[in-house]
């Protein structure tokens, strides 16, 4: 994108709304910021209607700030309880159907390599379990097989939130949950894994109590897919409304599934993917 | 490298030099898309339209397009086609039966995401127990997508609405899907004489900054755009957000009209239209009661006939005009539901004379002395 394309036509500043004007000002285009800059800036989200304590917002918020070029970034959502902040990200991006995003994200990233060759465009597909695990996974699997040049970022927060809390194939057995009425009765889906062995050259997965570290998954994947192929990351992002704990207990949620080992952050680079990150964090040191 | 060159449509569609080629529907639909100008085209198969998506592969191999591969299912290369308008690029693919149905959910949303989008469908049963057949059923349920709906009769037709079908897609003003239906092997893969501009010509490229919504490439103003918005709440705004933009995509399936008459020649076509009896039809059931007319002028009876090439949108006042003076309106179709009569039963104004039929379906052609049979009846 053109650095003029987003000031406003002179005559123009005073109609615009005021977090547009906050957008053009002082947003985050064109300027390499990150989660170590977070209220210095004007965000890309522009609050958003999500529950007190979701984890997801907070995972969301991070991932857009953690965009490596947000100024040439198009996200392809689904539906789902992200799809409600959508409205209010100052990125072009896209809600399709349910399931459906890693295809629509096909067929983007492949219309812009042709109009826009040799220059940066990232798609970044941002959706729940429901959508990534479930509904969309031929979708997603295949967009991976393919090595389809794209971001995979899965908001997990083990349900069906946006409906009403019923069981995901990311919900961990024995959780009871809607439509799951004496428990889930298989674990919860290895999705790393399968990840990996679609094809993946990067897979992460993180959580939002340590922004640097989400922020480096989200980067990191981004970058991989730009030059190397399909990338991966899983955000834990725990669901106060529908696994009924305070909003304020949502990070120590987190903690606390860590500390009894059910629940851990890693990190895989496939050989390729890892010179390469070594050669981009070199070259900026 | 291939070198085409660039000219106007009307160019290409009505001043060029014609050659004749005795082709399959299916080459017909590569002989199209090799003139189309198409950035990129998605791939998956189906029985019996896969033929022709073979075809359009091997014109991504000599060089005609950027860009081609093969989805894993009908729904996600609807989504990857719907990515790729949206991306800003022209894009074509082809499907039929089981694939429309696996597809049906993304159709409402090429349209009400206002995507010019054209896909060939070639019609073929969708029951259990599973067939290949012919029947054109899937139309019925394709009828009020939002998508235009145009019927290819034979290759000839096919050739045209293809190659046509992408310049009334992306006028501004319209700038909506539109499928292209052909009947199932009757079309496809029967050989017929084909009339093609000439193959170093084509279609201007599409320009994405005419689409009447921002293209999703952050090229373009305003930054903060969602394609398309999430208006999901419970209140007045969104209910008439929701209302006029139904009525926004019916209307440019409207607007589409003086396209629609500009490069096929109208919604209708006809033939004879003073006569007593008339056969109403689309697709392959027009050419049945063309020999049917023949036959009958040979028994004494004289019979017209109303071609419907554009069912969406529907030509209400042309049938009204052209059925309103004849005593019989003989409805042929290819379909168990007989989804045409019930279209047309609800525009004319005396509706007890169309006659609901004759109609195959499974599988089955229609031999002329069904129709004839028929004419006779309303003859007698």
């Amino acid at each position: 994108m053109k650095s003029d394309l987003w000031q406003i036509s002179p005559g123009f500043e005073e109609v615009m709304p005021a977090e547009y004007r906050e957008l053009v000002d002082n947003g985050p285009f064109g300027k390499k910021l990150g989660v170590a800059d977070m209220g210095t800036f004007k965000e890309l989200l522009e609050e958003h209607p999500l529950c007190a304590g979701c984890g997801l917002a907070l995972s969301l918020r991070l991932t857009l700030i953690a965009l490596p070029n947000p100024e040439d970034t198009i996200i392809v959502g689904a539906t789902g309880c992200s799809s409600l902040a959508f409205p209010q990200v100052s990125v072009h991006n896209i809600h399709s159907l349910f399931g459906n995003q890693n295809a629509v994200a096909t067929g983007l990233k492949r219309a812009l390599s042709l109009r826009f060759p040799g220059q940066v465009k990232d798609v970044v597909v941002i959706a729940g379990d429901g959508a990534t695990c479930d509904i969309g996974l031929e979708a997603v699997v295949h967009s991976w097989f393919r090595g389809e040049k794209l971001a995979t970022i899965m908001l997990d927060n083990e349900a069906y939130a946006n409906t009403g809390g019923q069981e995901s194939g990311m919900s961990r057995i024995g959780t009871v949950l809607n439509m799951a009425p004496q428990g889930k009765k298989f674990s919860k889906v290895n999705f790393p894994e399968i990840a990996k062995a679609a094809g993946c050259a990067y897979v992460a997965v993180a959580e939002p109590s340590r922004p640097k570290r989400l922020e480096q998954a989200v980067r990191r994947a981004i970058l991989v897919a730009r030059e190397i192929g399909p990338a991966y990351v899983q955000l834990f992002t725990p669901c106060p409304t529908n696994y009924k704990f305070k909003p304020s207990e949502t990070l120590s949620l987190i903690k606390k599934r860590e500390q009894e080992g059910v629940f851990q952050t890693m990190e895989y680079l496939s050989p390729e993917a890892e010179a390469y990150i070594k050669q981009i964090e070199e070259a900026k040191r | 490298m291939i070198t085409q060159k660039i000219v106007d449509p009307d160019y290409l569609f009505f001043q060029s030099e014609r050659s004749k080629m005795f082709i399959t529907g299916s080459e017909a639909v590569s002989e199209a898309i090799k003139r189309a100008n198409v950035d990129m085209a998605i791939a998956y198969p189906i029985t019996p339209q896969s033929e022709s998506m073979h075809l359009v592969g091997d014109l991504y191999a000599e060089g005609y397009l950027k860009d081609y591969f093969r989805g894993e299912n009908e729904f996600s290369v609807m989504s990857a086609v719907a990515g790729a308008a949206m991306g800003g690029v022209r894009v074509f693919t082809a499907t039929g039966g089981p694939g429309t149905m696996r597809a049906f959910e993304m159709f409402p949303t090429w349209a009400g995401a206002r995507l010019p989008v054209v896909c060939a469908f070639f019609t073929r049963g969708v029951n259990s127990p599973l067939t290949i057949q012919p029947d054109t059923i899937e139309m019925a349920y394709m009828l009020d997508t939002g998508i235009m709906i145009f019927h290819a009769e034979n290759a000839q037709d096919l050739y045209d609405m293809l190659l046509k079908a992408f310049v009334i897609a992306e006028q501004p003003e319209v700038h909506i899907p539109v499928g292209v239906f052909a009947d199932g092997f009757f079309v496809t893969h029967t050989r017929d004489e084909v009339s093609t501009a000439p193959a170093d010509l084509k279609l201007p490229a599409y320009d994405p900054y005419s689409s009447p919504v921002p293209v999703m490439d952050m090229n373009n103003v305003p930054l903060r755009q969602m394609r398309d918005p999430f208006v999901m709440k419970s209140n007045f705004i969104s209910y008439a957000a929701h209302a006029s933009w139904q009525q926004e995509v019916a209307a440019a399936a409207q607007r589409a009209r003086r396209y629609i008459d500009h490069y096929l020649g109208g919604l209708v076509e006809s033939e004879n239209p003073g006569a007593d009896i008339m056969i109403v039809a689309s697709g392959t059931a027009v050419s049945q009661g063309r020999a049917a007319i023949i036959a009958a002028a040979g028994e004494g009876i004289d019979v017209g006939l109303l071609k419907i090439k554009c069912l969406r949108p529907f030509p209400t006042e042309e049938i009204k005009a052209l059925t309103r003076h004849c005593k019989a309106i003989i409805v042929p179709e290819f379909n168990r539901i007989g989804w045409l009569a019930r279209e047309i039963k609800a525009v004319v104004e005396d509706n007890s004379k169309v006659v609901d039929g004759p109609r195959v379906f499974g599988g089955m052609t229609m031999p002329t002395e069904m129709i004839l049979e028929s004419i006779r009846r309303c003859s007698a």
